[in-house]
């Protein structure tokens, strides 16, 4: 069969409408994706290199850019630590309500993110429901780092559940069985035996996290406070730039936020891979 | 969460499996408790919030929010553009199922992550490369303005960047779906004489349906609610290219909080519906869209 292939683009079949079908994949995908990525790429190298590295290493920029990674970061791994306990809970234990729980985590993915962003404001403001106890202990989240970094928890979180939730699903009970059997008590038996092998899951469900909250913009603008060089997320910062028609600089910037998501993805496919030799998925 | 609300939790909180392969109840407890703490108030809260926020100067004021002339408008461009960024990517998501799904060819696995690529694309990106494009300094400006051509700032735009942020939603239900499935079911059809469109409509989709739906329902959710991309590409012109998130936006930074919250809770009614059709398609043809959660 493989050297049948040969040189051929494709192997053989009896089912028709392949030209069709590709021609039309190929069309399309060129005209709303492919193209107008290029344009960005493009448009961004009509400043030069140095030009290029002018933009984003400006101070504005790079204190935009280092607030979104950094936000972002932090949210992710509070999303990894109570993603994974959540995930734990709702696929290891029986309590009411369970199914009711799992079904709000993907609340996430089908709120829209304005939605997301005005309620958490009313919620985290001086004056709501949860910011009106921080406030007397001196604590202000809305319009703070902190608040953009509570917007993305609520991004990132079922990213790392819907990771972790199928791997553990999956997991043969027999293993912890024979570890017991062997004399490892529970404790170890947990972090020894079951959360070494959820650990790809859980920088998988880690990293698309973080690759989500670097973009986000909705659900952030609200509780930000929007302030230079304090709390301006670099997607913001873009349509600063394109309100100020400087094309080429908000280019540059999309450009570097682009390089930083694909650094974050090829991070993801180094685990799998690196999963499936050591653990044979 | 209250106590009493804990309580009932606390006799049930039942393991899975035997004694030695779960934890002591203490810990089952306290993890228990703390996940369900974690979801309600990172989830729930808001939640509650954006309704509790939508009555809060009374029912009168909800039903004059949303049906006020802007609003109406708003409500009526967000269903335009759903109407036509989900059919696109419908038919999309079923040619390149296809191609995928039922043939071998060079190239086949670059095709399936291209695929995925707007999904890891910012949104406020998503809607700057089609300003770069079309808008009045872009690519295609010059030549769109002497034709009197508007994109940006109107409704193509406002379609465009929402499918690209749409784009993957059918396909990625489909495609593994469909390779699991294999071809022997259409090879069959051919061989007694049924033509290639036949067989897709009479065949195929049968097969693929509950999947269609269910990533249909998906894309729906994320057309109506997109806001970052639809809001650098739309100019926000109240009444002509506000779509719901954006109106919300504009109702929100005038201080008309009542206002801005009962058009949200709209949107959040969208999303509590996307969820009940998602989780029963999810508990009901486990089997039929099996191969879509396993990704």
């Amino acid at each position: 069969m493989a050297g049948a292939r040969g040189l051929a683009l494709k192997r053989p079949s009896a089912i028709p409408g392949f030209g069709l079908a590709l021609g039309f994949t190929l069309t399309y995908l060129s005209l709303i994706v492919l193209i107008p990525l290029a344009a960005l790429v493009l448009k961004s190298a009509t400043l030069g290199f140095s030009g290029f590295w002018e933009v984003v290493t400006g101070p504005r920029t790079l204190a935009a850019l280092r607030l979104s990674f950094f936000t972002s970061l932090f949210a992710a791994l509070v999303n990894a630590f109570f993603g994974v306990i959540i995930a734990w809970v709702l696929v290891r234990y029986r309590f009411p309500g369970r199914r009711l729980f799992d079904a709000f985590v993907d609340l996430p993915f089908a709120l829209p993110t304005a939605v997301a962003g005005i309620a958490l404001t009313s919620l985290y403001a001086p004056n709501g429901w949860i910011g009106s106890w921080l406030a007397p202990l001196g604590i202000k989240v809305a319009y703070t780092p902190t608040g953009i970094t509570i917007a993305l928890i609520f991004i990132g979180l079922p990213f790392v559940v819907r990771t972790v939730q199928p791997v553990l699903e999956e997991f043969d009970r027999e293993l912890e069985e024979a570890s017991a059997t062997l004399g490892a008590n529970r404790r170890q038996t947990v972090f020894h035996v079951i959360l070494p092998s959820l650990l790809p899951a859980i920088l998988t469900g880690f990293a698309l996290a973080l690759a989500r909250a670097v973009g986000e913009y909705g659900s952030v603008i609200f509780i930000a406070g929007n302030m230079p060089f304090i709390s301006e997320i670099a997607p913001l910062l873009i349509i600063i730039r394109l309100e100020e028609f400087s094309y080429p600089a908000a280019a540059a910037i999309g450009t570097a936020m682009l390089m930083i998501s694909f650094g974050i993805l090829l991070f993801v496919h180094l685990v799998q891979a690196w999963a499936r030799r050591r653990f044979g998925q | 969460m209250t106590d009493a609300a804990i309580a009932p939790l606390l006799d049930t909180a039942k393991p899975r499996g035997l004694a030695v392969t779960t934890e002591k109840f203490p810990v089952r407890v306290v993890l228990i408790t703390v996940g369900v703490l974690f979801l309600v108030l990172f989830l729930l809260l808001p939640l509650a919030a954006v309704f509790v926020e939508a009555f809060r100067s009374g029912v009168g004021a909800y039903f004059a929010a949303i049906t006020e002339p802007d609003a109406v408008a708003a409500i009526k461009l967000t269903l335009l553009v759903a109407a036509i960024a989900v059919p696109a990517n419908l038919i999309f998501g079923l040619a390149a199922s296809w191609a995928i799904a039922k043939f071998e060819f060079r190239g086949k696995s670059l095709l399936n992550s291209l695929i995925d690529l707007p999904f890891s694309v910012s949104p406020v990106i998503s809607g700057l490369i089609y300003v770069l494009l079309f808008g009045l300094q872009g690519y295609f400006g010059p030549w769109l303005r002497s034709e009197n051509i508007q994109i940006i700032f109107a409704l193509p735009g406002i379609v465009l960047a929402t499918i690209f942020v749409t784009f993957p939603f059918v396909a990625r239900e489909l495609v593994p779906l469909m390779q699991e499935q294999g071809t022997q079911d259409e090879e069959a059809a051919l061989s007694l004489g049924a033509s290639g469109w036949q067989t897709f409509f009479r065949v195929t989709l049968p097969n693929i349906r509950w999947a269609l739906l269910y990533g249909v329902v998906l894309c729906n959710a994320r057309a109506m609610g997109e806001f970052g991309a639809v809001s650098v590409v739309s100019g926000h012109i109240r009444g002509k290219t506000n779509t719901m998130p954006l109106h919300v936006e504009i109702l929100y930074n005038e201080y008309n909080f009542a206002a801005a919250f009962a058009v949200a809770s709209l949107l959040a009614l969208l999303a509590l519906v996307t969820l009940v059709i998602k989780i029963t398609l999810e508990w009901r043809y486990a089997d039929q869209i099996a191969a879509s959660r396993r990704h």
